[in-house]
């Protein structure tokens, strides 16, 4: 049986009684896991308390940071700061060199266009040739999607149309994420899996962007941050005089 | 022609008329797919549990897809957040109502 992820579940920290709904709603939905942006300076008392309200319900809690930078030197900065506290790390690309930047950084996982700025979406070829040799994954917020209206939807169906064309020709894998800030942007995976017919991606591919792919990024970084890592494929079995 | 029917759960609060599901759900189609599009899915609402929130739906085999699609892009029935979710699918209604009973 497929395991399904959102990686992308915008809890509200400070209302924790939406917070806990919207914990429930999610195993109900079907999730096995939930990625939470948490703010870098998040205590361990708060990821460990939400860990468990998560595991209450079933649920895999996944650390993740959204970062936002303005510039590519930012960018590296943030990534050398916090790649080691977080499990997943998502870009915002607003700019260019930003995404260019994150898009060729082994660290960042998901690279995402929050932009309804058509001109501010960067996810072309170049982008794409220089993702899939870092192991970086396109995210797409279904949020977006479901709050847009009329024209802005018609064209936001246009771009992601594109893009996930061009992340099927590299490949770049996609990762379908919920980015709801309420339970009422919540959708199951297999919903989601539906919606994504609206932009031409395959049942089997939207369905890998809601199982497959995020659980992936969520093993290997998983591994990575484990004591016993070294490198892909050198990790130590043992310590002591003895070796 | 083959059909499909869906066990649906309206996730709202507040009260959903049949009548309000329904257009909701024929706007959504419509919106997506146009008056053309949305004659071809065959939708038929079977039955509505006011209480429950719990309904059956019928749509065409092939457009199955879509149809769950329209119904996933749902937000708010007549102003009213109430986002739809499929519970499941089935080939008939017997087998429908035995693996997703209401709830």
């Amino acid at each position: 049986m497929k395991k399904f992820y959102d990686l992308h579940l915008q809890l509200p920290l400070n209302d924790s009684e939406l917070a806990e709904r919207m914990i429930e709603k999610a195993s109900w939905l079907g999730y096995a896991g939930v990625g939470v942006p948490l703010p870098y300076n998040v205590s361990d008392v708060t990821v460990s308390k939400l860990r468990q309200q998560c595991t209450d319900s079933g649920l895999d809690l996944v650390t993740r940071i959204d970062l936002t930078p303005k510039s590519a030197d930012e960018l590296l900065s943030q990534l050398r700061r916090h790649r080691r506290r977080f499990e997943v790390i998502a870009v915002s690309c607003l700019y260019k060199t930003v995404a260019r930047q994150a898009a060729k950084d082994r660290r960042a996982d998901l690279i995402s266009f929050p932009s309804l700025d058509f001109r501010s979406r960067y996810f072309d070829n170049a982008e794409a040739e220089l993702a899939t040799s870092a192991l970086a994954s396109l995210e797409i917020d279904m949020s977006l999607l479901l709050s847009a209206s009329s024209f802005e939807r018609i064209h936001l169906f246009a771009h992601l149309r594109r893009e996930t064309a061009i992340a099927s020709k590299f490949p770049v894998p996609v990762v379908i994420s919920s980015g709801a800030r309420n339970e009422f942007l919540m959708r199951k995976p297999q919903d989601f899996a539906a919606l994504a017919y609206l932009f031409d991606m395959p049942s089997a591919s939207a369905l890998r962007a809601v199982s497959e792919n995020p659980l992936s990024i969520v093993a290997r970084n998983r591994m990575k941050l484990l004591p016993s890592f070294v490198a892909p494929g050198i990790r130590v079995v043992k310590r002591g005089k003895d070796c | 022609m083959r059909r499909r029917y869906l066990a649906v759960k309206v996730d709202s609060v507040q009260e959903i008329e049949e009548r309000e599901l329904k257009k909701a759900i024929w706007n959504s189609v419509e919106r997506l797919f146009g008056e053309v599009g949305a004659s071809k899915t065959g939708f038929v609402l079977i039955s509505y549990d006011v209480s429950k929130k719990y309904a059956v739906l019928r749509c065409a085999n092939t457009l199955l897809e879509p149809f769950r699609a329209s119904l996933a892009s749902i937000t708010e029935i007549n102003g009213k957040p109430a986002p739809i979710h499929v519970l499941g699918v089935s080939g008939t209604l017997k087998s429908l109502e035995r693996k997703f009973p209401p709830t």
